[in-house]
């Protein structure tokens, strides 16, 4: 009963017209969420004693980051459940967050990027964990490169299953590995700057935000989703009908 | 089917592996000939001030044995899966992640090992001392195997494909990098004489950990592909 629900859900009729009811309820509050994360991060927020106005990028380098994880992890576990139960819509799912997961772990790289010139005076650092950011960046581009490598959809996706699966194992290893790295070679070149406990009035926006950009990526992945259930399923009964009604 | 019959294939499958190897002698020198080529191509581009030389070359001679390895390694599948003697493997009825433990030890005898023996030689050239020179050959043993390990899983996953080389160093590079770190600053610890046994533990645990994990991933991988 409980196996005949899930894989209910999981055809993919079901879900292209379920996901469509969903989109609109979680890109509203992400839009929401967004503007008010940014009006009291960027306007209600005060400057930091320290760094000025420049420390404001967190709002968006933080969640970012978060995300860029956060996407590897649920990719890893999506496509676990697609090699195990043969979920096809698990497949997708696993498929369509990866290029999501490059662009946060992209923009995280970027904004951090824009954040340390001003604070460290260079724009890249060998720290550990903008090393591990870059590593992590290179592992979902692998991903897609393997995606887009086979041709065959099924096939591909299996394949990227276990290529995140194996790299899920490594994150941890990479992330630790570069952080002894760091510590072994140099000592604290760039001291942390001793961050004061972060503030109500900072601690908000950023919550703000960091729900906002898992709104964003449900909202997104959900619609990838969608293109690819289409693409895959072009040439059953109800696709086509579907496409002659619009 | 017994375990008796399983080691039987693991060492038949190791024996042929290897007698191929040696009927095709001129392949098995290239990685060396690369490893060589490369390393000694860094004091051409940066000098040779003997300091500077030093300092590098513990990066240096790893950097150069990963992409030997990484070059090679995508021979490990190739010509069983042109001639087809891999779905054999899978229709085998021995489990095909000991088959493909064989087929990766088999690839390191001949790939890997040569690395190893010819590393001493390549630390005298960038003027290691002696000790850091041990090391370097301890952390060759111990890391080789696990870059063996690791790139017969992305060989499995692109093994299929016309352009694998290139998505094959995409995939297989950064899971590359912490044995890269360990391996390397385990040499620069050793040449400035302090010990190094945590370092090697850690390499240690790599190989296990590879080795109790990677075939599994080959196998399901080499499946994925040959479906």
């Amino acid at each position: 009963m409980f196996n005949n629900f899930f894989h209910r859900m999981a055809s993919p009729k079901h879900f292209y017209r379920l996901a469509g009811i969903l989109i609109p309820w979680l890109a509203v509050p992400c839009l929401l969420l967004t503007l008010a994360g940014l009006y009291y991060g960027l306007v209600k927020a005060p400057p930091d004693y320290q760094q000025g106005d420049s420390y404001r990028i967190m709002f968006i380098h933080v969640p970012a980051a978060w995300m860029s994880m956060f996407i590897y992890v649920v990719m890893a576990g999506a496509g676990a459940i697609g090699l195990i139960w043969r979920i096809k819509l698990a497949e997708m799912v696993a498929i369509s967050s990866a290029p999501i997961g490059a662009s946060f772990t992209f923009l995280a790289l970027v904004t951090g990027s824009i954040w340390g010139k001003p604070m460290w005076g260079t724009w890249w650092v060998w720290d550990a964990r903008l090393t591990s950011e870059l590593i992590l960046l290179f592992l979902y581009l692998g991903v897609i490169a393997l995606n887009n490598a086979i041709d065959d959809k099924r096939m591909a996706a299996r394949a990227v299953a276990i290529l995140a699966l194996v790299g899920v194992i490594n994150i941890p290893i990479i992330h630790y590995s570069v952080e002894w790295w760091n510590t072994l070679h140099q000592g604290p070149t760039v001291t942390k700057f001793d961050k004061p406990s972060i503030h109500l009035s900072m601690l908000i926006p950023l919550l703000l935000m960091a729900v906002a950009f898992k709104l964003y990526y449900a909202f997104v992945v959900l619609m990838r989703a969608r293109c690819e259930v289409l693409d895959r399923e072009r040439n059953s009964g109800w696709v086509k009908e579907l496409a002659e009604k619009t | 089917m017994n375990s008796d019959s399983l080691t039987r294939a693991f060492v038949i499958l190791i024996r042929r592996d290897l007698m191929l190897a040696v009927r095709h002698r001129a392949e098995m020198a290239n990685p060396i000939l690369f490893f060589v080529l490369v390393t000694s191509l860094f004091p051409l581009g940066i000098g040779a001030n003997p300091a500077l030389l030093q300092a590098v070359a513990p990066g240096v001679i790893w950097v150069a044995a990963l992409l030997a390895a990484l070059l090679s390694i995508e021979n490990v599948f190739r010509s069983d899966f042109e001639d087809g003697s891999l779905e054999q493997y899978l229709l085998s009825s021995h489990p095909l992640s000991v088959l493909v433990l064989a087929k990766i030890t088999a690839h390191w005898l001949v790939t890997g090992l040569p690395l190893l023996l010819i590393s001493p030689l390549l630390g005298i050239l960038m003027g290691l001392p002696v000790d850091a020179i041990k090391i370097l050959f301890i952390t060759l043993l111990l890391g080789t195997p696990v870059l063996s390990l690791i790139g017969a899983v992305g060989v499995a996953l692109t093994v299929g494909l016309r352009k694998g080389g290139m998505i094959l160093s995409l995939l297989v590079l950064p899971l590359y990098v912490p044995v890269l770190i360990f391996a390397s600053s385990a040499v620069d610890t050793a040449a400035t004489g302090l010990p190094v046994t945590a370092h090697l533990s850690l390499i240690a645990a790599l190989l296990l950990l590879a080795l109790s994990l990677s075939p599994f991933a080959t196998a399901a991988a080499l499946r994925v592909s040959l479906s």
